[in-house]
């Protein structure tokens, strides 16, 4: 067992427990620790990416999300009172059903994944011919701009129109 | 045991439950809202093992506009949770019953 692998179990190991730790905290139900929690779960994950190659989007995901999405997030927070939100009790039966039908959903998802061959699909495909793909941002951005033009210019324009929406939602006076 | 792209999925399915959770158990706002931040995160995460493991960047672009679409619902979502806040002094599921027959 190689050091990637090693930090590949650290890494799962953190994304999972600091996800864990942002849906239920035995300790704090404030939602600013679970915002602090998910940007820990994101840093990990771009640690995951890193080991997978992909350097350009572990600096976009954490320049992004852990960046500029949870720092929204975190500034919508603050704007709330949340005092009352810590003394409300959980429903067991809320608790019941969720843990039931995301035992449902897991085991289907788990059950579709045995199904994958050991050797046939766990080895990168062309990794001893072929060199292994890097997605740093040169080989990225020359997807991007030729293959992926098109959905490159829709989601500016998505963009825009969400920057329309949140301003006019955000007027004082809604209609 | 080599780690192959069966470990990175199943860490994507664990992370996709656990965000499912707390879409279900939590019922304040805000926080089911982070879980769905980490729903799509997993789908990231399936995605770029995908890419890495078919020897193809075509998943790694498509994760560059999943954020770029998550970045966006973020916006409009937060909006619409003050716009409420704003009007029922509550980011509480449990108290926006105003539709319950």
């Amino acid at each position: 067992m190689g050091l990637p692998d090693i930090l590949f179990y650290v890494f799962a190991a953190f994304t999972l427990l600091f996800g864990l730790l942002v849906v239920a905290n035995p300790f704090s139900r404030n939602p600013v620790t679970s915002a602090m929690f998910l940007v820990l779960t994101i840093i990990s994950m771009a640690c995951l990416f890193v080991l997978l190659n992909a350097f350009f989007l572990a600096a976009v995901q954490i320049i992004v999300y852990a960046g500029a999405v949870m720092v929204l997030f975190v500034f919508v927070i603050m704007l709330m009172d949340l005092k009352e939100e810590e003394r409300r009790r959980i429903k067991t039966f809320g608790v019941v059903a969720g843990i039931v039908s995301v035992g449902i959903i897991l085991t289907v998802f788990l059950k579709s994944l045995v199904g994958c061959g050991d050797s046939s699909c766990n080895a990168p495909v062309g990794a001893g011919a072929a060199p292994v793909i890097e997605g740093d941002a040169h080989a990225l951005g020359m997807l991007l701009f030729t293959k992926y033009d098109l959905p490159f210019e829709v989601i500016s324009v998505l963009l825009l129109v969400a920057m329309i929406g949140v301003i006019t939602l955000s007027k004082k006076d809604l209609k | 045991m080599q780690v192959g792209l069966q470990h990175y999925l199943v860490v994507s399915a664990l992370l996709f439950a656990i965000g499912l959770l707390g879409v279900i158990i939590r019922r304040n706002l805000l926080v089911m809202y982070l879980s769905l931040e980490l729903m799509l995160n997993a789908a990231n995460l399936a995605l770029v093992a995908f890419s890495r493991f078919n020897n193809s960047l075509d998943g790694q672009v498509l994760v560059f506009f999943i954020i770029t679409v998550a970045a966006a619902e973020v916006a409009v979502g937060l909006a619409l949770i003050v716009a409420l806040y704003r009007k029922r002094q509550s980011a509480h599921v449990e108290d926006l019953t105003s539709m319950k027959l």
